[in-house]
């Protein structure tokens, strides 16, 4: 049966899933039950949109804990517990926050491993938010991806449906090493058929959603969806579109990329980061230096201007690559 | 509707196919075909198959074009008699109004699960008719296997195709990993769904599990067709069975599942990552290492059970393809003496796909 789950329930699901095998899994964040500090129900919140939702009740208090609003304090502290034998998963409300603890992240969590000559193990989740068309504005709306990626000792994820963030989500918890799981507020409530069972992804493999001979399209996280939209579009046109979803930016699967592009000649990669260090950037680099050969045509990034998130609606929309721009750039590569 | 213009359309091969795509015409304008004659070559997200022609005829139009995807039921070329006049062809296809394309029209979720001893099983039910089907599926496989079959079977027998644990979206543990045990769990479902008795169709390790089936409940079995049958030889290809369990990439996978086959195109990407994603579910490596330790120990069948389904006088037809590289055909030759057997020429392991049609046609002949 096609067990239809959102993209939210499937994340839920994989926190249930660990939490029950594992008992060093953790949970923390602001509001991720939402009733500490106040009268009633002690799951009021469940997380700001929800995805935490029941598991106090089903853990208790001492498992998924509401922190302070202090991201330094309790990134640190779950960066601090997993190198002392836990397993937290901390949420980072919006990715856009990170600001405030990054030295935790990026000095400390990424570089343990290797300062303590493989003696300390860190094996903590950051999730997160990301990604803009949710009228959040500046600070609430980026795609991060790039800062994150660029950091050795990290990995990045970013899946695009709900059975991939299930399964991505349970790989994360189960690795030894720091992950950002980066989930995009307006993937959410997207559908896919997820079996109840728990399941893993690797990391570094990338997906291939649609098929085709024409052309290589390279995306993550809301982008895979624009440019499938583009691809239906050019397939009235006769144009043979090959999508390819990265599912994790670190480790990344470059190997079915550059097979792609052996394959197409064509290639264009669609990042809603800004566009200086994007991974767009990276992706062209990599194929342009390896597989040059192959190239019919000078690659294209498509990714979202060099500015923050406007908060006007008809800028934000504007911001964001459109599977209309995707189509363009197509064809322009076909002439 | 004209009786001497043939039209002729895209299939429908399973309850889930929306679309396919011609990747190959085999004939062109003018070519004088039988019925039965493979027209075109047809990709969908499952399978790659080929149009069959049902009348005979000279092609007289081809309309689909290569690399194009059409909905099913799309008009993809004419045949009809030398006779008829090209104009009334013409006047057939300025008439022609293509049929609605279908919107979902079973939504009907085939699937269901019951709880049987061992645990959740999954199992799809089809069609309607006094008689009933159960198939069963063999080592690593689901119940989707058999897509091409029940959709050519559900008008005329009741059908039910399960996951047997381990496998698909049943439960993954086993109380006995043995044939006995898996036995055991086919008898358990019939009794769980009020099956009096059935005719199994079982495909390689489904094949032996049918067999033993009958011989630990011959008053339950009708009768049992088998493709690719284990449990008639000691013969195993353990490469492919280890390199199944231990491939965990679509790179590492391809090269076993091709050996599936008989056309190694047949092995969509699709099929593949359906594959991976059954074997990426928690506990699955782990039980179908123990499958294997039971059914395949030391690399070689652990039963043979042509003496003791001999002795239960029931009736069975054993299909195996010629040119199967998992189990080799000889040990469905060699049950001549108790089954009707069929040696399908160009098919490799899994017969009940690449020859979908006989298939059908002897498995609703053993089941009548």
């Amino acid at each position: 049966m096609a067990r239809n789950l959102s993209m939210k329930d499937a994340i839920n699901e994989a926190l249930d899933l660990e939490m029950r095998r594992d008992p060093t899994v953790i949970i923390m964040g602001e509001d991720i039950a939402g009733g500490a500090g106040g009268q009633g129900e002690e799951d009021a919140w469940g997380g700001v949109l929800g995805v935490t939702k029941g598991l106090i009740g089903k853990y208790g208090a001492h498992r998924v804990m509401d922190t302070p609003l202090s991201e330094s304090a309790y990134i640190g502290a779950a960066i601090g517990a997993a190198a002392c034998g836990l397993r937290p998963v901390a949420e980072l409300m919006f990715l856009d926050f990170m600001g405030v603890c990054f030295d935790q992240i990026f000095n400390q969590a990424a570089k343990f491993k290797y300062m303590f000559g493989g003696k300390a193990q860190t094996p903590v989740v950051i999730r997160g938010m990301v990604g803009a068309g949710f009228r959040a504005a500046a600070q609430h709306s980026q795609m991060l991806t790039p800062l994150f990626t660029h950091i050795p000792g990290l990995k990045v994820v970013c899946p695009s449906n709900a059975y991939d963030a299930k399964g991505l989500l349970i790989q994360s918890i189960r690795d030894n090493d720091p992950v950002i799981f980066c989930e995009h507020k307006n993937l959410y409530a997207s559908m896919a058929d997820v079996p109840a069972e728990a399941y893993t992804i690797p990391f570094g493999e990338a997906a291939i959603p649609r098929e085709g001979k024409h052309v290589t399209i390279v995306a993550y996280g809301l982008m895979v969806h624009r440019a499938l939209e583009a691809a239906e579009t050019l397939a009235k046109e006769k144009i043979d579109v090959e999508v390819i979803d990265l599912r994790t930016l670190s480790p990344i699967d470059m190997d079915t990329v550059i097979e792609s592009v052996e394959k197409t000649g064509r290639l264009i990669a669609v990042d809603e980061a800004n566009p200086r260090c994007s991974i767009a950037a990276d992706v062209i680099a990599n194929v342009s230096e390896n597989a040059f050969k192959a190239l019919k045509s000078a690659p294209k990034a498509i990714t979202a201007p060099h500015t923050p998130v406007p908060f006007t609606p008809a800028l934000e929309d504007l911001y964001i690559p459109s599977a209309a721009q995707i189509v363009d750039a197509v064809r322009n590569q076909m002439k | 509707m004209s009786d001497t213009i043939k039209q002729v359309v895209m299939p429908k091969w399973g309850l889930s196919m929306k679309e396919g795509k011609i990747t190959r015409w085999l004939v062109s304008e003018g070519t004088t075909v039988g019925v039965g004659d493979e027209l075109t070559e047809v990709e969908t997200e499952k399978i790659a198959s080929a149009v069959e022609a049902t009348d005979a005829g000279v092609v007289r139009r081809i309309l689909g074009e290569v690399d194009t995807i059409y909905p099913v039921k799309t008009l993809l070329a004419i045949i009809a008699d030398a006779s008829v006049p090209d104009s009334e062809i013409d006047a057939f296809l300025a008439a022609y109004v293509p049929p609605a394309v279908e919107e979902d029209e079973e939504v009907v979720d085939v699937y269901s699960t019951v709880t049987l001893p061992v645990g959740e099983i999954r199992y799809a039910k089809y069609g309607s008719g006094d008689k009933t089907l159960i198939f069963i599926h063999g080592f690593g496989g689901d119940c989707d296997n058999w897509l091409f079959n029940t959709s050519g079977l559900a008008d005329q027998f009741t059908i039910y195709a399960l996951d047997l644990p381990g496998h698909g979206r049943s439960v993954k543990g086993f109380t006995d990993a043995s044939l006995s045990g898996m036995a055991d769990v086919i008898l358990s479902f019939m009794d769980a769904l009020s099956i009096d008795s059935a005719n199994l169709i079982g495909h390689s390790m489904g094949g032996a599990i049918s067999m033993k089936t009958a011989i630990k409940a011959p008053k339950r079995v009708k009768s049992v067709t088998t493709f690719g049958s284990a449990g008639l030889g000691i013969d195993i290809n353990m490469e492919y069975i280890d390199g199944f369990i231990g491939s965990d990439s679509r790179r590492e996978i391809k090269p076993f599942l091709e050996q599936l086959f008989f056309d190694a195109g047949l092995v969509s990407r699709q099929m593949i990552d359906d594959i991976l994603k059954y074997k990426r579910l928690d506990h699955v490596p782990e039980s179908l290492r123990e499958l294997a330790d039971t059914v395949f120990t030391g690399g070689k069948q652990s039963e043979n059970l042509v003496e003791a389904f001999k002795a239960t006088g029931i009736p069975m037809t054993a299909i195996h393809g010629a040119d199967d590289k998992i189990i080799p055909a000889a040990h469905s030759e060699a049950a001549k003496s108790f089954a009707k057997v069929e040696i399908l020429a160009g098919t490799g392991h899994m017969a009940q796909m690449e020859k979908s049609k006989e298939a059908n046609a002897l498995i609703a002949a053993q089941a009548k």
